[in-house]
C-alpha cells in the first residue's frame, strides 16, 4: 500500500503524459480535479490485488469524449461516481477498489477522484499501460473478459447500464451513447473480482507511471546520469534525434490523423516517419518498421525532455524520438489482431522492441 | 493634407515615440526612460516628438503599454474580482482560481459562485440559465468586490448567457458596475478562459489610470484626436474599450517590435530577432501578423489562453557571459544584462560578454576598445561565434512553418551577433529606425475581428463553414472600426478534433484593416 501525496501528483501527471504516447488527453485539467478531490476528501490508497479480498468487487473508471469538448465541459464528479453507483447497483455489489483501465493521459488521474470522494483504493493495475483509442483494446480483451456489462453518465444524473454481444460492440455503443450525452462522460466498464485483476491485468501500472515520471523529472531538471537512468528505468531506448520538417495533419472517421517527419540531427540523409492516430502508432525509417504499436512511441523536446502531444507538435521542432516497450502482459495470442500495425490500417509487421534489424 | 499619426510605446525600460504620416514614413522619433509614473514618460515622450511637428496634421493616436502586465507581476494595484461561472451542473470538480499563486488568488479573488447554465457542444443548454442564484451571488458581492468576471460554458459558441448574466448584475449592481465577459476575452478552453476573465477584471482600475494619463496628455497639447491601444495581437482597440479589455494588451510589447520592424523593412512576410543585453527573443510575422501560440500562456503563474504572440527566447544576448571550460567554451545562461556598458572587456570591466567576441570577431565596431582584447585567443572567438550561429540558427528552423527560405529582421541591442549567413534565411536585414520600432509597430496599427468556433462540416460543407466564420471575422473588424473596403482575411486556421461527430473542426479566423477615417 502506498499513500498518493499531493507531490506523487506531479510525477505522476508527466509519466501519465510519456505514456499518453502522444494522446491520451491532456492531463491537466484531470490534475485539478485530483487535487480539489484530495483537498475535500483526503488522499488516496494506491494497493496492490494481494491486499485485498480476492471475491471482491473491482470497477473500473474513466472519462470518455472528445478532448476539445472536455476542454469546455469541464468535468463535474457525478458522472464518475454516476458510473460506479450504478454498476455496483446493476451488480448487486460494493466495489473494493476503483481501477483505472487507460494508465496513460488523462484517465489515469480519473480514477484518483473518484476513489478520494468514494472513499476506496485504487488498485495498482490497469489493461493498457499506455494511451489507446478505443476501449476493446485491452488485455482484459484477449483474455476473454467482458467489457460489459458497463454504464455511462453525465453530469446531470443521466446514466446509462447496457450489455453488449462482445468489447467491439461496447466500443461502438458507448460511443453513439455519449454524443447525446454531451461529449464529456464517465464511464464504467470490465468490473471484474480482485482474482481477476491479479491473472488478467497488468500489474503496478499505477506505481510505474509515478517511477517513470519521478525519472524524467530528474531529466528536466538536468541532474547528472539521469537520462540513462530514466532510460535504463524504462528499458527505452532512443531511436532518432532530429528536427521536423514535415507534418501533414488530417481528420478522418473522427480520429485526427497525420505523419510527422524527422530529419536526423547530423545525417541529412536518414529521416524518420511517425504515424499519428490519436496516438503515435508505428516510427519508419526508410520505410522499414522501426518502432510499432503497442510497443510506445514518445517524442520528447530534445532540450527540455518535456513529452510532446500530438496537438502540439510543431515544425522546426528538435526532438528525442523513444521508444519504450510495452507492457511484457500484451505478449499473447491476439495481440496483433487487436493492437498491432494492422488493426489500425498499416500494412506492416509488427517489430518487437529489441529486435529491429 | 497629410494626415499624421503618433505612436507611443511603454516599455519596460524605455518609452518610444514616433509620428508618421500616411505614406508610413517616420517624421520624428524619441526615446526617454519609462518613468516611475508611466504617465509622466507619456507626457514627456509625446512633448518631445511634436516638438517640430504641425500639430493640426495629427488626426490619431495609438499607444502600446506594458501597465498592465507589469500590475499582474508585481501584484500592483489590481482589484478584488468575483467569479461567476455559468456551467452548472457541470466543471463542478474544479472550483474557480483552481491553481492560482496563493498571494494572486489572495490579492483578486473574492466570492465565487458556479451556477446553472452553460452550452453543449452540439448548441443544446447544459441548464438554463439560473436567474434566481445570479441575482443571490450579485447581492453577496456588493460592497466586497470592485469587479465581476463571468465565464459560461461554450462561451465562444454562443454567448447569450453572458449577455444575460451580465444584464441581471447590472439591474442589482447598477449600469455603471464593471463587468468582464469571457467571450469577449478568451477563446475555447473554460478554465483558462475564466482565468484570463478574472484578470483582465482585476485590471480594470489600472487600465482607468493609463488610458485617463495618456488622454490628459493629448489634452494638455491641445491635441483632439482619436485614441487608441494597441492589443497582443498587434491591432487596436479603442481607449473606451481598452478600458474593458486590458488583459488584451498585456503581450502588445514584443508585438509592436516585430510589427514595427517588419513594416520598417517594407516587408510582411520575415522573421524577427530582437537580441538584447540577456536574450534574444524570435517571433514571425505572417502576412504582417505575428503567428499566435497554440500553448496554453502563463501570465504571472495563471494559465490563460487568450490571444498572444508565438515567441520562442532564449539567453543570448550583448550581455551574455563567456567562460573558458577546458578546451571549450561555455557561453551563459547568466548575463551582465544592461551593465554591459561597464563590465564587458571592450569598456574596461572585467566580463569576457558575448560584446567583447563580437568585436574581435568582426561583428561589432565602435562599441568600446577593441585593443583591451588581446588576451582573448581567436580560438575563444571562434568557438563562442559557433555556439551563437548555432543558436541563432535553431531559433530560426523553430520558429518557421515550413523549408521555404525568408527573410530575417534583426533588431536591439543585440542584434550585431547574428550572422549574415543562415540557413533557410535569404537575407539579414536592419532597418533604419530600428531603435523605435516599438512605436513605429504601436503607430501602424489596425482594426481587427476575429472568431474561434467549432462546426461540423458534415453539416453544411466545409467551405461553407469556413465562409461564415470569414463572414463573421470580417464583420468584427468593421465593427472594431476597420474599413469596410480594406478588410482583409489575415488568418485561417482549423484543428479537426478527435471523436467529434460530423467532422468536427475548430475553425479561428481572423480579419484586419486599416481604420476607416
Amino acid at each position: 500500500m502506498r499513500e498518493l501525496t499531493l507531490d506523487d501528483l506531479d510525477d505522476m501527471v508527466l509519466g501519465a503524459t510519456l505514456l499518453g504516447t502522444g494522446g491520451g488527453g491532456d492531463p491537466y485539467i484531470a490534475r485539478l480535479m485530483v487535487r480539489q478531490a484530495m483537498e475535500d476528501f483526503g488522499t488516496v490508497k494506491i494497493v496492490t490485488p494481494s491486499e485485498l479480498d480476492p471475491d471482491g468487487l473491482v470497477l473500473t473508471v474513466a472519462v470518455i469524449g472528445a478532448p476539445t469538448v472536455i476542454s469546455e465541459k469541464v468535468p463535474a464528479g457525478p458522472e464518475f461516481t454516476g458510473v460506479v453507483n450504478a454498476l455496483a447497483s446493476y451488480l448487486g455489489k460494493k466495489p473494493v477498489a476503483i481501477m483505472p483501465i487507460e494508465v496513460g493521459g488523462m484517465n489515469t488521474l480519473i480514477p484518483l477522484a473518484v476513489a478520494a470522494e468514494l472513499g476506496l483504493p485504487v488498485i495498482d493495475a490497469d489493461s493498457m499501460r499506455r494511451a489507446f483509442p478505443q476501449i476493446e483494446m485491452t488485455v482484459f480483451t484477449l483474455a476473454g473478459i467482458p467489457a460489459s456489462p458497463m454504464s455511462v453518465a453525465d453530469e446531470k444524473g443521466n446514466v446509462m447500464v447496457f450489455e453488449t454481444t462482445d468489447n467491439q460492440m461496447a466500443e461502438k455503443l458507448a460511443r453513439s451513447a455519449v454524443m447525446q450525452l454531451g461529449l464529456a462522460n464517465g464511464i464504467s466498464c470490465y468490473s471484474m473480482t480482485v482474482r481477476q485483476v491479479a491473472e488478467a491485468g497488468i500489474q503496478g501500472s499505477m506505481s510505474y507511471c509515478v517511477e517513470l515520471g519521478k525519472r524524467l523529472m530528474a531529466v528536466q531538471r538536468g541532474e547528472a546520469g539521469s537520462f540513462d537512468e530514466f532510460l535504463k528505468f524504462a528499458e527505452a531506448k532512443i531511436y532518432f534525434s532530429g528536427k521536423i520538417i514535415d507534418l501533414d495533419r488530417r481528420t478522418t472517421d473522427g480520429f485526427a490523423k497525420g505523419t510527422v517527419v524527422i530529419e536526423h540531427m547530423t545525417d541529412p540523409n536518414r529521416t524518420m516517419h511517425v504515424e499519428i492516430q490519436n496516438e503515435l502508432l508505428i516510427a519508419t525509417e526508410d520505410g522499414k518498421p522501426i518502432i510499432t504499436t503497442p510497443d510506445l512511441i514518445c517524442i520528447l523536446d530534445y532540450e527540455n525532455a518535456q513529452p510532446i502531444t500530438t496537438e502540439t507538435l510543431a515544425y522546426g521542432q528538435r526532438v528525442n524520438v523513444i521508444g519504450l516497450p510495452c507492457a511484457p502482459e500484451w505478449h499473447q495470442p491476439g495481440m496483433l489482431e487487436l493492437v498491432g500495425p494492422k488493426a489500425f490500417g498499416y500494412d506492416m509487421p509488427y517489430v518487437r522492441m529489441g529486435e529491429a534489424k | 493634407m497629410s494626415r499624421l499619426k503618433i505612436g507611443i510605446d511603454v516599455g519596460g525600460t524605455n518609452t518610444d515615440a514616433v509620428v508618421v504620416d500616411e505614406d508610413g514614413e517616420v517624421i520624428a522619433s524619441t526615446k526617454s526612460a519609462t518613468t516611475l509614473d508611466p504617465s509622466d514618460g507619456i507626457a514627456k515622450a509625446l512633448s518631445e516628438v511634436i516638438a517640430g511637428v504641425d500639430k493640426s496634421k495629427i488626426t490619431q493616436a495609438m499607444l502600446g503599454t506594458t501597465h498592465p502586465a507589469n500590475a499582474i507581476i508585481q501584484r500592483r494595484n489590481l482589484q478584488t474580482v468575483g467569479v461567476l461561472r455559468l456551467a452548472a451542473p457541470s466543471s463542478l470538480a474544479i472550483r474557480p482560481g483552481a491553481a492560482w499563486p496563493k498571494d494572486l488568488h489572495a490579492s483578486v479573488i473574492g466570492p465565487s459562485a458556479i451556477v446553472g447554465g452553460g452550452y453543449e457542444y452540439d448548441g443544446r443548454e447544459i441548464a438554463p440559465l439560473e436567474e434566481k442564484a445570479i441575482r443571490e451571488f450579485a447581492q453577496k458581492c456588493k460592497g466586497k468586490v470592485s469587479a465581476i468576471a463571468v465565464s459560461c460554458a461554450f462561451a465562444p459558441a454562443n454567448y447569450a448567457q453572458e449577455l444575460r448574466a451580465g444584464e441581471i448584475l447590472a439591474e442589482e449592481l447598477g449600469a455603471d458596475f464593471p463587468v468582464s465577459l469571457s467571450h469577449q476575452v478568451g477563446q475555447i478552453g473554460l478554465l483558462e478562459r475564466e482565468n484570463a476573465t478574472i484578470l483582465n477584471a482585476s485590471l480594470f482600475g489600472v487600465a482607468e489610470g493609463v488610458v485617463n494619463g495618456f488622454h490628459n496628455a493629448l489634452k494638455g497639447h491641445g491635441l483632439k484626436v482619436d485614441s487608441f491601444l494597441t492589443q497582443n495581437d498587434g491591432t487596436l482597440m479603442t481607449a473606451e474599450e481598452a478600458v474593458r479589455l486590458p488583459i488584451l494588451t498585456v503581450g502588445s510589447g514584443p508585438t509592436n517590435s516585430m510589427r514595427g520592424a517588419c513594416a520598417l523593412a517594407k516587408l510582411s512576410d520575415a522573421l524577427v530577432i530582437d537580441v538584447g543585453g540577456t536574450s534574444a527573443d524570435c517571433g514571425i510575422l505572417v502576412d504582417g501578423f505575428p503567428r499566435e501560440s497554440a500553448a496554453a500562456i502563463e501570465v504571472g503563474g495563471v494559465r490563460t489562453n487568450f490571444r498572444m504572440p508565438d515567441l520562442i527566447s532564449i539567453g543570448l544576448g550583448g550581455g551574455t557571459i563567456v567562460r573558458q571550460e577546458g578546451n571549450g567554451v561555455k557561453c551563459g545562461p547568466d548575463s551582465v544584462g544592461y551593465k554591459v556598458i561597464t563590465e564587458a572587456l571592450i569598456n574596461g570591466g572585467s566580463t569576457l560578454t558575448l560584446s567583447d567576441i563580437s568585436t574581435k570577431g568582426g561583428r561589432l565596431s565602435g562599441f568600446g576598445d577593441a585593443s583591451k582584447l588581446s588576451g582573448v585567443s581567436d580560438e575563444v572567438v571562434k568557438q563562442a561565434l559557433a555556439w551563437v550561429d548555432e543558436q541563432i540558427q535553431n531559433l530560426s528552423d523553430r520558429m518557421k512553418a515550413s523549408r521555404s527560405t525568408m527573410p530575417l529582421i534583426a533588431v536591439g541591442g543585440g542584434s550585431h551577433l547574428i550572422p549574415k549567413k543562415i540557413n533557410g534565411i535569404a537575407e539579414v536585414i536592419t532597418p533604419n529606425h530600428h531603435a523605435v520600432a516599438n512605436a513605429f509597430g504601436a503607430a501602424i496599427a489596425e482594426a481587427s475581428g476575429s472568431v474561434d468556433r467549432v462546426y461540423r462540416y458534415d453539416d453544411q460543407g466545409r467551405e461553407a463553414c469556413l465562409d461564415e466564420a470569414r463572414k463573421l471575422a470580417t464583420e468584427a473588424a468593421v465593427r472594431a472600426g476597420a474599413d469596410a473596403k480594406h478588410v482583409r482575411i489575415t488568418a485561417v486556421i482549423e484543428v479537426p478534433m478527435s471523436y467529434l461527430p460530423g467532422q468536427g473542426c475548430r475553425v479561428q479566423v481572423k480579419a484586419a484593416g486599416p481604420l476607416a477615417s
